[in-house]
């Protein structure tokens, strides 16, 4: 998003439903005005001539990191399905979703 | 459908078949029970870091080799957020900007001569894991329906291949979707076995008038699970679309569901609001830049194509045989086979294939010698002989000892026979029901307990017959 662009109210409750967060209504011009705020400073880069940099995904110099293909033992069923607060037959038992 | 012309792109998702997953080095197996090759990394639990599987990148690369397809100097994993129970983290890696693979071009051999698919991108990425579905009004939980998620499939490898809209009929993407597992198979990097989802296919569907530049509306068919339902699909879609444009309609962008048995088409219900998957690079993985030496291995594994190997088998055989044998893995045992080429493509093609003999077990020279003894020895002594090709050991011998009666002397009384007991036959085969000449063979090899030779049986009926 380029500098200066003010976040809507719409936008705030698009992302707010894409993250599954509520925001209470009467909280929302309070997150606008914050998410606003950070764009704007981030937005500051691009006030430098950035023409000759890479973009940078990561802050290390390192590529081609990689395991070989050899197997190692995986969890137990049991341990897999510790923290599962509902399993069923083995699995993670869920609420519907559409099929 | 005078007047339009199809317009369809696949999006194809290829399993890889590694010993682990794509970033943790759990097994990669399918069909044990739920929940057994799971760990901290591919359930996600908070604090764990992926490690990619060596191999996989290096199948990816060989894939997009085969493909055709530039291999990117530099390629970076993104992730794509979505929420969905079959995907822990909230994310999928997945490669967006920087595939690893593409711009390729891909050869479908037709009747008419090659048809160059082009190929947008093979990229790599994690599978999800596999949700089923149970409950509900019939179910064991009173009117509660739930889900019951497996993680053993949850971050295996998968190759995802986008092509151009470059397919212009059902009938020419089942034979790329075919020639393309063909390929996959023989590369040796996946089962790539639609029933099993370690190949699975969506279709981009569109028409427009012959002759129209440019591209219209299209649908996203989802998820047809084997080759013959990719082309019904795509059949249905397209004239369901022409239908709606004569009819004066407009046809809306979304995403449906092909049910093979009725061969309707319904919408999906969208799981996600608009695409909006926020795909930014993963940060805990680097970038992936394939060295000169990796590339240049992967292609010197890559052996000779199908559609090369269907155009140089056209030179011996019809359109139809030659990409038959091919795409049915079975060319390489046809080429092995001494003789007549057609007489042999026919009997690896049809005879052989339907004893369920595996074409790597057969010995060819021994084949060989049956098919050229074919018409002298006993149907049935063929057939049987076919069912044992593929056993170790197999030899020809003592099935080209035994003779087919070609004997008029004792196949005239049997035809004789067979004439008396089928009389109502007789008179509809001398008013022109001429296609029941099969049905008098038949029952005279059956007499003979096949021992007959078909070719004489043949002549002595039509002679007989005609009088």
């Amino acid at each position: 998003m380029e500098a200066g662009v003010a976040i809507t109210r719409e936008d705030v409750l698009h992302v707010a439903r894409l993250a599954r967060l509520e925001i209470p209504a009467d909280q929302v011009e309070e997150v606008q005005g914050q998410l606003s705020a950070i764009l704007e400073a981030v937005g500051k880069v691009s006030e430098l001539d950035l023409s000759d940099v890479e973009p940078t995904s990561h802050p290390l110099d390192v590529v081609n990191a990689w395991a070989e293909d050899e197997p190692r033992p995986s969890l137990s069923r049991e341990e897999a399905l510790a923290n599962a607060p509902d399993p069923s037959e083995g699995a993670f038992r869920v609420p519907a979703v559409g099929s | 459908m005078t007047g339009w012309e199809p317009v369809v792109g696949l999006e194809i998702h290829i399993q890889l078949k590694t010993q682990t997953k794509m970033f943790c080095r759990c097994e990669n197996v399918w069909g044990e029970g739920p929940n057994t090759r799971t760990c901290p990394v591919c359930l996600a639990h908070p604090g764990t870091l992926p490690v990619p599987n060596g191999r996989a990148i290096e199948w990816a690369v060989k894939l997009g080799l085969a493909l055709g397809c530039e291999v990117a100097e530099r390629s970076v994993f993104h992730r794509k957020n979505y929420f969905y129970p079959d995907l822990p983290k909230g994310y999928q890696i997945s490669q967006y900007d920087e595939p690893l693979c593409t711009a390729g071009r891909f050869a479908v051999p037709g009747s008419g001569g090659d048809h160059e698919i082009g190929i947008v991108r093979a990229h790599l990425e994690e599978d999800a894991a596999k949700t089923v579905h149970v409950g509900g009004k019939a179910g064991r939980i009173s009117g509660a329906a739930h889900s019951l998620v497996d993680f053993n499939r949850g971050g295996t490898p998968l190759v995802e291949i986008v092509t151009e809209p470059d397919l212009h009929s059902p009938e020419e993407a089942r034979r790329f979707l075919q020639l393309l597992r063909q390929t996959v198979v023989e590369l040796g990097i996946s089962d790539a076995e639609m029933e099993k989802g370690s190949l699975r296919c969506d279709a981009n569907v569109s028409v427009r008038r012959e002759g129209e530049e440019g591209l219209r509306t299209k649908t996203e068919l989802k998820n047809m699970n084997s080759f013959k339902f990719v082309g019904d699909g795509i059949a249905a879609e397209v004239a369901r679309q022409i239908e709606v444009y004569e009819s004066g309609g407009e046809v809306g962008q979304e995403t449906l569901h092909f049910d093979p048995a009725s061969g309707r088409i319904s919408s999906l219900r969208s799981k996600e609001e608009a695409h909006d998957y926020r795909y930014f690079p993963e940060p805990d993985l680097v970038p992936v830049e394939p060295p000169a030496a990796l590339v240049e291995r992967m292609r010197a594994e890559i052996g000779e194509l199908p559609a090369a190997r269907i155009r140089r088998l056209e030179g011996e055989l019809d359109f139809d045989l030659s990409y038959g044998l091919v795409a049915s893995g079975r060319d390489e045992l046809y080429e092995r086979v001494p003789g007549e080429r057609r007489a042999v493509a026919n009997v690896v093609m049809n005879q052989l294939a339907a004893t369920g003999a595996h074409p790597g077990r057969v010995n060819a020279e021994e084949l060989g010698k049956l098919i050229e003894a074919r018409d002298r020895i006993p149907r049935a002594t063929f057939d049987e002989a076919l069912t044992a090709a593929g056993e170790p050991g197999f030899t020809a011998e003592r099935y080209l000892a035994e003779e087919a009666v070609t004997d008029a002397s004792e196949l005239d009384p049997v035809i004789e026979r067979v004439l008396a007991a089928n009389g109502s036959q007789v008179a509809a085969y001398r008013s022109g029901k001429e296609g029941l000449l099969g049905f008098f063979v038949g029952q005279v090899m059956r007499e003979t307990q096949g021992k007959a030779n078909p070719k004489v049986v043949n002549e002595r009926l039509r002679e007989r017959l005609g009088a």
